[in-house]
């Protein structure tokens, strides 16, 4: 049975058709879910798109938090749905406290968009699965507020935990903490990332097809349950 | 239409309003009955004459709304009154097309690219407000450009910017620029909006008047082409979006605060605080994301019969051309005490003419409102019935019950027309005189390479990246080019690999020297960088930006620049589908060099064939097509090596223009390339090293040194109609015969591959080298 991911759509967001076709190239279908519905429609997993939501307001994800999507996404990722945040999801995941520490202004207070390098550190979640440790990847960073932070303890048991999910190789772009690019939950369902591998599935519109390997990962997790 | 830039001096400040308390407001009884009441009309831009005029056509004075209104729709700004009877030609000159579905006059022309789709796209200028605000002006003129696109029918999917500033060393450009860019940057990459390309040049004419023109591109399947227009009495004219504010009143026109205090306010009791209001306005990309998304889903749905967005001039723009656009005996009933405020004080002249951004106006039938509303609730997006289409030829407009506006749109809309003088500037004759060919040049070959050095940092050559990472190229997943690639191109459909290349270019040197040949240059290029990724050109748009049209010298570099861009575009078989133009870029007596900006859009059948700048294959041949000469005249070298500029612009030859991107379609078509650029500032030298650092591949080449001038010559000129190739291995015999075919001058310089950029028996320099200087002049001066 093809699996079902759900791609969640706020006001501002801007890369959620971009998770839906690289959720397609993976082998998945694609359901879209409407921040102001209630309603998971039954998905296998939900990815958290990059964007804007409600304009950055407050602060990055802080208002798409309390959206009431997010009040069935919350209590189905504490009980196991594999969720993906991207950049804004990213962002989001940590205001819900899905995943521990948050995302501040890039050292070089400017937006950056470049190609980067990335290096798998955990390659035994459901979203990275299909890469080998230690693997690099060339993915698409673009954010204004994609450094990581985190207090130093949280930091020690995120290494030890194995909840580094990837780190920048090479100097971090951004001034994220440890170099971390991401992150996950302790049993590594749920996984925040920085950059986008969704703009990283062929060579005419990315840099490769690097990203794809999240999508492809989790499809194989899902087709095996 | 939205319009271009008015002039500074008449920009520089909001207004102080008069109160809103309805018993104050100037109403058609009280004109009526005050006839020879002065108003502040010449403090508004209006001369004697145009306001006899307006008088004439009212029957009696206006209404301070309706002196609002005449006044920033006959701005230069809103009517093109100086410049429209040359901008004709762009019609009279057209070339046959089948390929336009709407063409100038409206929000944006309308292209068919075939497969069903439609594109449009458009220029259009925000310099005077970027440079008294940078971030803000930026940020809301690709706003304004974005919401035009949007007002066809069309999802915007790509945006481009091209950019002007004064010395990259004066400290003003350290202001300006960077609050420029980052301007750019949040809107657009807010709005989830890609930026594929542009163009950044620096000169000191530009230091007062910076440019920062926006161009977006839009996509739409043919049917759902939306026109401009008020029909059908009895519909609902909603306004929706972002509440109106104070914000940008003036911005656009004509406000002069002191006397219109004296004059409109003085009758009502002018406001006492005299709050000065910015003249720029401020931009909320994320209400204009959402505007987007709703106005295409009510595209969707059916249920939009008219749209226009609200850019320069707001209300009283969209409504007066909205009427006007509704045919014989169209008109419109509005009830101004229905927009919906931010700022609760705000009377009807001040709502008329605010400014504020991230608002469209509809034209609804009854039956559909509820579905409307509905889907703009959906999308948090306010909106409000604020009048009805009539059948009585009038704009009529209410303010709690009292009729304070009465009047034939087409007389707003359809502004004065006016032929200025125009002269030859006193120097122009000396200055092509002026020939760059007793300027000391290099003569060994360490002084070549010393020269090829200096050009590729030279802040107008050097490597844009600074700039360009600041802007997300990658949203929407279509990008297959961007900067520094020749042209932009999207993919517009997936399945097909149909896709639209963009390209705007101009050069201001070349203009100065001759803004007739200029114009034709900035066209050539665009029309070649098209070509260069293996697209099909096929349209135009042109933002044209000058100085003050009361100077006869820039009317005559208008007239020519027009004059020189319509014969290009007849001769190149690409119509001229909109544009924008903007006056007044002047600082006192000095004007900016004359500057057209010119975009051309082509068609790509097959984006998976596009060629790109980057040497990335070794073992091509390196081939330079087009015919070369010594010219110089207003040239990078020039520029940079002597701060000179004088002489003849290089020669145009627009045939040898449309052979070589026959060439570079058919190649590309047939996959014998492996890489095209196209040769501009700074000639084959400076190309060389671009296609070099863009695909991490060297290459040797050799210069049969025919020309006069000698390798220099080569190496630095900047003839037209060239670009230098890479031929795929094994391929040469193919694409040789096709440039005799075609008709283009076709030689072989070199192979491609190494760890340098080699001219055989001259010098060469190794890639991190040219790395190195080309990449660290931005950082230097703006980090």
């Amino acid at each position: 049975m093809t699996a079902r991911v759900g791609i969640v759509t706020f006001p501002g967001s801007l890369d959620d058709q971009d998770a839906a076709r690289a959720v397609r190239r993976a082998g998945a279908a694609a359901v879209p879910l409407w921040h102001a519905e209630r309603d998971l429609r039954g998905v296998d997993a939900v990815v958290l798109p990059g964007g804007f939501s409600y304009g950055d307001y407050l602060r990055c994800g802080a208002i798409a938090r309390f959206a009431p999507v997010m009040a069935e996404l919350v209590p189905a990722a504490r009980a196991g749905l594999p969720v993906l945040g991207i950049c804004n999801g990213f962002q989001i995941l940590c205001e819900a406290h899905l995943l521990p520490g948050a995302l501040t202004r890039n050292s070089g207070l400017r937006f950056i968009s470049r190609e980067v390098r990335v290096r798998i550190q955990n390659a035994s979640t459901p979203w990275t699965r299909d890469y080998a440790p230690g693997q690099e990847l060339t993915l698409v960073l673009k954010s204004g507020e994609g450094a990581y932070v985190a207090d130093g303890p949280t930091l020690s048991a995120l290494e030890n935990a194995g909840q580094v999910l990837a780190r920048y190789a090479g100097t971090s772009p951004n001034g994220s903490a440890d170099r971390i690019a991401g992150v996950c939950s302790e049993n590594g369902t749920i996984a925040g990332l920085m950059p986008h591998p969704e703009y990283a599935i062929d060579r005419l519109t990315g840099p490769g097809d690097d990203g794809l390997g999240f999508f492809t990962s989790a499809v194989r997790v899902l087709a095996a349950a | 239409m939205t319009a271009p830039d008015a002039g500074l001096p008449q920009q520089a400040a909001g207004g102080n309003m008069p109160a809103a308390d309805a018993a104050a407001v100037d109403t058609v009884a009280r004109a009526g009955a005050t006839r020879g009441r002065p108003q502040p009309h010449a403090e508004l831009g209006l001369t004697g004459e145009e306001y006899a005029a307006i008088i004439e056509t009212l029957g009696r004075r206006p209404t301070d709304a309706e002196l609002a209104v005449y006044s920033v729709m006959w701005s230069e700004h809103c009517s093109y009154k100086s410049s429209r009877a040359h901008l004709r030609q762009f019609a009279e000159k057209a070339p046959p097309t089948t390929a336009l579905l709407a063409g100038m006059g409206h929000n944006a022309g309308v292209v068919d690219i075939g497969q069903g789709y439609a594109v449009t796209f458009k220029l259009e200028s925000h310099n005077h407000p970027s440079y008294v605000e940078p971030f803000q002006g930026a940020a809301t003129g690709v706003g304004g450009i974005v919401r035009d696109v949007l007002a066809m029918g069309a999802r915007p999917v790509a945006v481009m910017d091209a950019l002007r500033f004064g010395p990259a060393d004066a400290p003003d450009t350290r202001r300006v620029l960077p609050g420029v860019v980052r301007g750019i940057s949040f809107y657009g990459n807010c709005l989830g909006l890609p930026n594929i390309g542009g163009e950044l040049a620096f000169d000191a004419c530009y230091a007062g008047n910076p440019l920062v023109n926006a161009l977006c591109l839009g996509v739409m399947r043919h049917a759902d082409l939306k026109l401009a227009a008020a029909t059908g009495p009895g519909n609902k004219v909603v306004l929706f979006g972002a509440r109106t504010g104070p914000d940008g009143i003036g911005g656009a026109s004509v406000l002069a605060s002191a006397s219109f205090e004296g004059g409109m306010a003085g009758e009502g009791g002018g406001r006492a605080e005299g709050a000065k209001r910015p003249s720029v306005q401020v931009g909320d990309p994320f209400m204009e994301k959402l505007l987007i998304e709703c106005c295409l889903e009510l595209y969707a749905a059916g249920l939009v019969l008219g749209i226009q967005d609200l850019g320069a001039a707001g209300v009283a723009c969209a409504t007066t051309e909205l009427a006007a656009a509704g045919g014989e005996g169209a008109g419109m009933r509005v009830r101004l005490d229905s927009v919906p405020l931010r700022d609760a004080s705000l009377g009807p002249a001040e709502i008329l003419m605010s400014e504020s951004q991230e608002r469209m106006m509809a034209i609804v039938e009854p039956a559909r409102l509820e579905r409307f509303m509905a889907i703009c609730a959906r999308w948090d997006v306010q909106a409000a019935v604020i009048g009805e289409v009539t059948g009585t030829g009038r704009l009529e407009m209410t303010w709690h019950d009292e009729l304070v506006v009465d009047m034939p749109p087409r007389s707003a809309a359809q502004g004065p027309v006016y032929l200025r003088p125009r002269q030859r500037p006193p120097g122009q004759q000396a200055l092509q005189a002026d020939e760059p060919s007793g300027l000391r040049r290099p003569q060994t070959g360490q002084e070549l390479r010393s020269t090829l050095l200096a050009l590729l940092a030279a802040p107008d050559a050097a490597d844009k990246s600074w700039v360009t990472e600041q802007y997300d190229r990658y949203v929407r997943g279509a990008t297959v080019l961007a900067m520094p690639q020749d042209a932009g191109l999207v993919r517009v459909d997936e399945r097909t690999s149909l896709g639209v290349a963009l390209a705007v270019d101009g050069n201001g040197r070349y203009c100065k020297l001759d803004p007739y040949a200029g114009a034709q240059l900035a066209l050539a290029e665009a029309y070649r960088n098209v070509a260069a990724t293996g697209a099909r050109p096929l349209a135009v748009t042109n933002c044209l930006n000058f100085g003050s049209p009361a100077d006869p010298c820039v009317m005559w570099q208008f007239t020519e620049a027009v004059r020189g861009l319509a014969d290009a575009c007849l001769a190149l078989g690409v119509p001229v589908t909109g544009g924008n133009v903007s006056f007044y870029n002047q600082t006192a007596d000095a004007a900016i060099h004359p500057t057209p900006i010119v975009g051309v859009l082509g068609v790509h059948d097959d984006v998976r064939r596009r060629l790109s700048i980057g040497f990335g294959l070794a073992g091509c041949s390196v081939v330079l097509l087009g015919r070369s000469a010594a010219e110089f005249g207003g040239s990078l070298w020039a520029h940079v090596a002597h701060r000179h500029l004088g002489g003849r612009p290089p020669a145009v030859d627009l045939g040898a223009e449309r052979a070589l991107a026959a060439v570079l379609a058919a190649s590309a078509d047939r996959g014998l390339l492996a890489a095209a650029h196209d040769l501009s500032d700074g000639g084959l030298a400076i190309a060389l090293a671009e296609c070099c650092l863009a695909g991490g591949e060297g290459c040797a080449v050799r210069l049969a040194g025919r020309l006069p001038g000698g390798e220099f010559a080569q190496l630095f000129g900047e003839s037209a109609a060239r670009a230098v190739v890479a031929v795929r291995p094994g391929a040469d015999a193919e694409f040789s015969e096709l440039c005799e075919t075609i008709g283009v001058t076709a030689a072989v310089l070199g192979v491609t591959g190494g760890p340098s950029l080699k001219i055989t028996g001259s010098f060469a320099v190794p890639l991190e080298e040219l790395a190195a200087a080309h990449q660290g002049t931005l950082p230097a001066l703006f980090d």
